[in-house]
């Protein structure tokens, strides 16, 4: 073995045996760190038996009435009766109501992002304004803006066009499928404006002084290079919308939904059925809660599977929109 | 501080340097730049030549970069930045009302320290500049890419490979493609802010080259922190110092013989 012979001008610690030929082990056991670390462990294994727990339930409880004909099938005013009931009704409300509502909160919320974060001076009262709205609009209940839907919703803008329009009976002064859903728009607006926001903010500067430099306005820069980077971000708003819309039901009680319609909604200005209300009503109004309560799990478990459809579609629209940036955009 | 205009040349400079010796291009005349109440720039005069490249050099935060940004307007982006005095290229005052800075850009273009080419293809990066002032036709927009690109020595690198994404460059390459990207679209004067502090010294060497190669059609001004840098390729340096101009000369001169003890101390490298 080659042992080096420090210089004569250095210490001698050749036989200094104890200082390193130590093992690198720790001398004692570091209970904190591994307390933490575990703790954060079983915080996760407990949110997840929770998830875990309720989606066992359902599907368990559920799975038995589902069928296809339990999907495809427009029920007859008796709910309760197994063999006759169905959910489409419900199913077509729900989805429409979701799909209305992003039409209308997405350009509103990016549009809303774009001027705070490109225009708007930061330190201006106007600004100020806009975000304290936003964040407050976050924080009102459900059910009040189930109300501000019938007032000025339905009140005020459609009983006017209905005056305009000379209508004799209400046609859009009275609940409808377009006004549940702007009611909706307007109560996941600060979902969509946020991630909006951070998903233009995560854009580098860089690109934005590039752009510039080459000699374009601010609006074609916004279009042309920091939109279509920002596009997955506005799409994770537009997906979290979605998930909290479709469970709603406060917001829709008084602005569109039905108890019970003969047939599936075609008109925005349509009453429509609704699964999270079906579920209600299925708790509330059954005569037989043991033979309601199997249908009860199956309506569940359709609105659970619908959400998960919804978003499983915006997630894969994602997916590919992230690729093509990646690969050259 | 009184105006300092580019000294004559010798007969030999001269001629090496063809248009220096005409009016000069782009006038500095006492310009003074606020940020808020902190005063960037104080009363700054200089004219820049016409096709010669021109250093400013000094320590970090003495306000080249700033007056640099003036020149295509890209301080206004910030807020809370006044300007006092009169800066005309070609004899225009560009702060002036009137002007579009869009147009303005469009002939001053600019380089940045970082490379920041757009997340598209390397043909789309040129293009996004053709495009934007009108060139729509296809075969006319491969023609421009290529000139651009041959004319920032990056055509044979990338010439089988137009439509790959631009971030796959290397850091050299990204930088050479943006300046391509800027030449594309014809400037008369190209701005550069340290174009090559974040590249390695080969990557760094091939920028320099391609510098003078550019000072036959374009006219350049160059930010930089490393002073052999700006002695190699420029033929005028700026020299400044917490805001003001110190010297401005031929660059021989500030190397060899600068008149002001501050500028030979810096470019000794006694402070900086």
């Amino acid at each position: 073995m080659n042992t080096v012979t420090p210089p004569e001008y250095l210490p001698d610690r050749t036989h200094d045996t104890t200082r390193f030929t130590r093992h690198f082990r720790a001398e004692k056991f570091d209970f904190w760190s591994f307390f933490f670390s575990g703790l954060t462990g079983l915080a996760t294994l407990f949110i997840l038996a929770i998830l875990a727990t309720i989606l066992l339930n359902i599907i368990v409880n559920g799975w038995s009435a589902i069928s296809w004909h339990f999907v495809s099938t427009i029920p007859k005013k008796d709910f309760f009766d197994a063999n006759t009931t169905g959910v489409l009704p419900m199913i077509v409300g729900t989805a429409f109501r979701v799909i209305v509502m992003t039409i209308f909160v997405i350009p509103v919320g990016v549009i809303t992002a774009i001027y705070l974060t490109e225009y708007a001076a930061s330190t201006s009262m106007i600004t100020r304004i806009i975000r304290a709205a936003v964040n407050n609009l976050a924080g009102v209940p459900s059910i009040v803006f189930g109300l501000f839907g019938l007032g000025f919703f339905i009140n005020f803008i459609g009983k006017n066009m209905d005056r305009l329009l000379h209508h004799a009976d209400a046609v859009w002064g009275q609940p409808a499928l377009i006004w549940a859903s702007l009611t909706l728009a307007v109560m996941t607006l600060p979902v969509v404006i946020v991630a909006t926001e951070e998903s233009l903010k995560a854009i580098p500067p860089g690109l934005r002084e590039a752009s510039l430099a080459l000699g374009a306005t601010k609006l074609e820069t916004i279009l042309k290079i920091i939109l279509p980077q920002a596009l997955p971000g506005i799409m994770t708003g537009g997906i979290l919308a979605v998930s909290r819309a479709a469970g709603e039901v406060a917001p829709i009680l008084f602005t569109g939904v039905a108890y019970y319609m003969a047939s599936l909604p075609g008109h925005l200005s349509d009453q429509f059925m609704d699964l999270g209300y079906h579920v209600f009503v299925l708790s509330t109004q059954s005569p037989n809660i043991e033979q309601t309560r199997p249908i009860l799990y199956a309506t569940v478990l359709t609105l659970l599977l619908l959400t998960f459809a919804l978003n499983i579609v915006a997630i894969l629209i994602r997916a590919r929109v992230r690729k093509q940036l990646r690969a050259l955009g | 501080m009184a105006e300092i205009s580019i000294p004559k040349l010798a007969p030999q400079e001269r001629a090496a340097a063809p248009g220096a010796a005409g009016a000069p291009l782009i006038r500095i005349e006492d310009v003074s730049l606020y940020y808020g109440a902190n005063r960037a720039l104080k009363n700054i005069s200089l004219n820049l030549g016409e096709r010669v490249v021109t250093a400013f050099i000094g320590p970090s935060g003495c306000g080249k970069s700033t007056l640099l940004r003036c020149l295509n307007r890209m301080n206004d982006l910030i807020d809370n930045v006044r300007i006092e005095g009169a800066i005309k290229i070609g004899g225009h005052e560009i702060n002036a009302p009137d002007v579009d800075a869009i147009e303005l850009r469009k002939r001053v273009g600019m380089v940045f320290q970082k490379s920041n080419p757009f997340p598209k293809s390397i043909y789309e990066n040129v293009a996004y500049g053709l495009r934007l002032h009108g060139v729509k036709d296809r075969s006319e927009l491969e023609v421009r890419i290529e000139e651009s690109l041959r004319g920032a020595a990056l055509w044979d690198e990338v010439k089988d490979r137009l439509h790959s994404s631009a971030l796959g460059l290397s850091g050299g390459q990204q930088q050479r493609l943006c300046i391509a990207r800027a030449i594309a679209i014809r400037p008369e004067i190209i701005l550069m802010d340290e174009p090559a502090s974040a590249l390695d010294p080969l990557a760094t060497a091939r920028i320099e080259e391609l510098i003078l190669e550019l000072k036959k059609d374009f006219t350049i001004v160059i930010v930089t922190h490393n002073m052999q840098q700006a002695a190699r390729i420029s033929d005028y340096t700026a020299f400044f110092y917490i805001g003001e101009l110190v010297e401005y000369d031929t660059t021989a001169k500030i190397f060899t013989n600068p008149s002001k003890r501050q500028t030979e101390d810096y470019v000794t490298g006694r402070f900086g």
